[in-house]
């Protein structure tokens, strides 16, 4: 095992996958020249020069259409949006295009693309840029969704997710770019996509989450510890496809759940994940499933609120509590 | 020092000339002397406010870039409309925001613009007609040509300014709004605030043409404006703004300028993307202040002694502004749910996180 940085790991996925298969290229803004923004792409313009690495125009709906075509006509491109914010701006080519092009062609166009970049809140950027996107590209059927929070799942899913050949949003987060942990050493290291992970286990109440929230949930589970109660940590790495076997599994084993995620709550991924609990493992459970969402407002530049306006893990213990009628 | 003007009027004609020329008056051009020291102190106040953790999020400073604030909008009424991207506190201050409240926003302070929920990037005054302060880049392009759409609706005399950077032009909404200020006629003025480079990226690497071209395709005029030269662009901007509250139509204007910082307060002056040097040719060469202090000199209109007491003066405001801005408390939690809806209606539910729709929310 080695250590590296969440950055160091996506980089080394990047750089190994595109080793391994010519048709693979990073387009985006500032990823060549200034090695991208949140410096992910270190290094990668001198080892696989401009063909490759392609600083872009600040024109989003553009390339990320110029890469819909491109994966159309075989390459596998990676788009990186300097955050998912400004994604916004692409939408429209990743769900009427990528999302909907191997049906409406009848299986003839497979859409091997991955759109990547950070999601969610940083620290004080206020209503624009504090944006968790996640929800939006799940709500579509074609397009999967992964979430990464280690550096271990950030390398074995980035490498999963240019493999795959369909679209896929993979959402990364600035706050943990810096983040270290043990990464296999293995040279072909891929996690499947649609398999979750139990980041702590317990057997008392299940606390459901995914992205950079896990580590919200896993100080809360620290802290609950203290307090006698144990908590399973599942975190889902993909929200499309999901992997429903395993939180039916460990609800089965608590018969309590909280859904904890960074964005709002309004229709969020945690409102379909709570739907179909109460639908496969209604019977198991013993309270309303809790959820615990960014409230549910714009989010505010005040460091203060902006505080309370992120979920935290004192939310969270609040409603293992709740759902533990403690 | 009316004494130094007419000594130094003789001893140098051309210059003041340029005074002349623009149809700008002396103590006009002493204004327009004091509103960029403002800006510029204004400026080094909020970096150092950032250093100290004062002010977070992203901080973009206009330093190297005020004449284009003073000059483009100082020659408005006040009820013309302008709006910009992110890098807008001194182009707040021009409009007429306070000092104060443009401080205490980058604070994320109660008595800010926005009430501290906006930040450096989202200040706005509806007072003033300062519409934002818009962090996405291009985004206000379009909401500035419907700006100019209601002022033709409504028949009246204004205009809608707007300012982007020069990368703003490769966003596929800057060209359809162009297209449409053109087709409906639209008293819309689109600035480029030409520093030459988005970030770490050169304008000509993702451009093959000159931004003077990029508004011709539409029927629109393009002009090219020398953004260090304070007079120069408050002249070019009052003629303009003449034509367009009179029916011109659109115009789009190549503002040439410098960042004299880094993109923002986290990125680096220099580097791959361009050398030490030419920050600092650019910063001897091009510096707004410098340039038009040396043509006043000049031409005996400011002398030294009146240019530092303007600098005190501007140094003071903007220490004022910080004091401010420390002394105004953070918003109260009340404000977290205040504004998310204009209107909260009798029936059906607004807000899904379980919080209460108190009535002291909004
Ligand atoms: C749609 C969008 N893409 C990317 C960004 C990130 N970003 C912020 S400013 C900037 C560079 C813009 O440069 P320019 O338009 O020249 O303005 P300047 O900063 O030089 O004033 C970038 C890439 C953003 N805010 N919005
Ligand atoms: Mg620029």
């Amino acid at each position: 095992m080695a250590v590296m940085t969440y950055r160091e790991a996506l980089n080394e996925a990047l750089r190994e996958e595109m080793e391994r298969d010519p048709d693979v290229f990073l387009m985006g803004e500032e990823v060549a020249e200034y090695d991208g923004a949140y410096k992910v792409s270190k290094g990668l313009l001198e080892e696989f020069g401009e063909q490759r690495i392609v600083d872009s125009p600040i024109s989003e709906l553009g390339f990320t259409g110029l890469g819909v075509g491109a994966a159309m006509a075989g390459l596998r491109p990676v788009i990186e949006f300097m955050t998912f914010n400004f994604a916004f701006l692409a939408i429209d080519q990743v769900i009427n295009s990528a999302a909907k092009m191997y049906y409406m062609s009848e299986g003839q166009f497979p859409m091997p693309i991955v759109f990547r970049g950070p999601t969610g809140a940083a620290l004080q950027l206020s209503a624009q840029h504090s944006q968790a996107c996640e929800t939006y590209y799940s709500h579509a059927p074609g397009c999967k969704v992964v979430t990464p929070g280690t550096p271990a799942d950030a390398k074995g899913l980035l490498k999963a997710a240019i493999r795959d050949n369909d679209p896929v949003a993979f959402m990364e987060g600035e706050s943990l770019y810096n983040f270290k942990g043990e990464v296999p050493d293995d040279d072909d290291f891929v996690i499947p996509l649609g398999v979750a992970d139990l980041k702590h286990e317990g057997g008392d109440v299940s606390i459901i989450t995914h992205g950079k929230m896990i580590h919200v949930a896993l100080q809360a589970a620290q802290k609950l510890e203290k307090d006698g109660i144990h908590a399973d940590v599942l975190d889902l790495r993909t929200i499309r496809p999901l992997d429903m076997d395993a939180i039916v599994e460990t609800v089965k084993k608590t018969n309590r759940a909280v859904y904890l995620e960074e964005g709002w709550p309004y229709a969020g991924t945690g409102a379909q994940i709570v739907s179909m609990i109460q639908e496969e493992a209604f019977d198991h459970l013993d309270a309303p499933i809790i959820r615990v969402t960014q409230a549910d407002v714009p989010m505010p530049y005040a460091k203060n609120l902006e505080i309370l306006a992120k979920p935290s893990a004192n939310h969270v213990i609040e409603a293992v509590n709740k759902v533990l009628y403690r | 020092m009316a004494e130094t003007k007419t000594k130094a009027k003789k001893s140098s004609r051309k210059k003041s000339d340029a005074l002349a020329e623009h149809g700008i008056s002396e103590e006009l051009a002493l204004e327009l002397m004091r509103d960029m020291l403002l800006y510029r102190r204004f400026e080094e106040k909020a970096e150092e406010g950032y250093a100290i953790g004062k002010i977070g999020g992203f901080c973009h400073l206009h330093i190297g870039q005020e004449a284009g604030a003073a000059g483009s909008i100082k020659p408005l009424r006040d009820d013309d409309y302008v709006m910009s991207a992110y890098r807008e506190h001194t182009q707040a201050l021009a409009k007429g925001v306070h000092p104060n409240a443009v401080m205490a926003e980058l604070y994320g302070r109660k008595d800010g613009s926005s009430g501290g929920k906006g930040g450096s990037m989202h200040i706005f005054d509806a007072d003033c007609r300062f519409m934002g302060g818009h962090g996405i880049v291009g985004g206000q392009v379009p909401l500035a040509t419907g700006i100019a759409w209601k002022i033709k609706y409504r028949g009246e005399e204004t205009v809608s300014l707007v300012f982007m950077g020069d990368a703003a032009v490769n966003q596929g909404g800057f060209h359809e709004a162009l297209n449409m200020a053109a087709v409906w006629n639209l008293p819309a003025i689109y600035v480029v605030e030409n520093n030459e480079y988005g970030m770490g990226t050169a304008f000509s690497r993702v451009s093959r043409t000159d931004m003077s071209t990029k508004a011709v395709p539409y029927g629109i005029p393009s002009h090219t404006v020398d953004g260090q030269d304070v007079l120069a662009c408050y002249a070019f901007f009052r003629d303009l703004a003449d034509k367009v509250r009179h029916g011109a139509g659109p115009q789009f204007v190549d503002l040439q300028t410098y960042r004299f910082r880094g993109h923002s307060m986290s990125d680096p002056v220099s580097g791959t993307y361009r050398s030490v040097e030419e920050v600092r040719q650019a910063k001897e060469e091009r510096d707004p202040i410098a340039l038009l202090r040396d043509t006043l000199m000049e031409a005996g209109v400011l002398d030294q002694e009146t240019l530092e007491e303007m600098d005190a003066e501007a140094r003071q405001v903007s220490l004022d502004a910080a004091d401010f801005a420390e002394a105004s408390p953070p918003p109260g939690p009340e404000a977290l749910y205040a504004n998310v809806w204009a209107e909260i209606n009798p029936n059906g539910r607004l807000f899904f996180d379980g919080r209460p729709e108190s009535e002291e929310a909004n």
